[in-house]
């Protein structure tokens, strides 16, 4: 059970607000996520983390196995624009990155 | 392995070469015109949807903003990239942007063909009269030169600069 955050139950309150945003803290890190598929080499995977991001190559490669045995690893986090660029950097690349917030 | 001699060579710092041979280079050249036709074609179309994947899954409307806001940029990256091969498809040296651009456009080539064969991570031991075998091994092909051009680039990465105490 957290210990901030907003009430459980509150009654529904007619506002003016514009509603559609998801984000319950606009300041909370987004995270970006590599997904495994089968078709990127492993070779070319850990040379883009390299790469793109500075890491030593046991770093990439750690990374980069973990995308190919459990599915999926973060690879950056930071505020949303910058997890964005980094999404976007991934894509530049071929590789399946997604973000969300953490 | 079917191909004997590696094709990618460095030539020192920032220096390489593609080797091909003839009918390698009419098959490389082949695909890099097959997959412009499409990419001019449309992005949307589920033959090249995986050069350009979402960002927010979940999030149909901030997608939406992203794709507006990436895809004209990813698809002329991509054609550049297609342009660059061509014009070095006789084996004259490269800059490591050129290289890169090969190792861009081997990548788009190997997401589209193993996209559209559905491929596993294992490989079908197919029968060679099997009708899917001559993607299989131009597929196969792709990731072996691929992989040369990845091991060229390795060795002229900058020296590490990540702060890696988050991940």
């Amino acid at each position: 059970m957290p210990i901030a955050g907003p009430p459980l139950q509150v009654a529904p309150v007619e506002t003016d607000q514009p509603v559609g945003d998801t984000d319950v803290d606009p300041d909370r890190p987004w995270v970006v996520i590599v997904w495994n598929d089968p078709i990127n080499l492993m070779s070319y995977v850990t040379y883009v983390l390299q790469k793109l991001f500075g890491y030593p190559f046991e770093v990439a490669e750690k990374l980069m196995l973990q995308v190919h045995y459990e599915g999926r690893a973060v690879v950056s986090n930071g505020p949303r624009e910058k997890a964005e660029l980094d999404v976007f950097r991934l894509h530049e690349h071929g590789l399946w990155a997604t973000m969300q917030q953490d | 392995m079917l191909f004997a001699r590696d094709r990618v060579r460095r030539r020192g710092e920032g220096r390489y070469q593609v080797r091909l041979r003839p009918n390698e280079r009419a098959l490389v050249e082949d695909l890099v015109g097959q997959l412009r036709e499409q990419l001019v074609a449309s992005t949307d179309d589920p033959s090249v949807r995986r050069l350009f994947p979402p960002a927010y899954p979940n999030d149909a409307e901030r997608d939406a903003g992203y794709q507006v806001l990436t895809r004209d940029e990813l698809l002329e990256q991509r054609l550049a990239a297609l342009d660059v091969v061509e014009r070095t498809l006789d084996g004259g040296d490269l800059d490591i942007a050129e290289m890169t651009a090969w190792m861009g456009t081997l990548n788009s080539l190997r997401l589209v063909l193993g996209t559209r064969l559905d491929v596993d991570e294992e490989l079908p031991d197919l029968d060679p009269d099997d009708p899917q075998a001559p993607a299989y091994a131009v597929y196969e092909y792709l990731g072996w030169l691929l992989s040369q051009v990845v091991d060229a680039l390795g060795s002229d990465l900058p020296p590490p600069s990540a702060d890696t105490t988050r991940l």
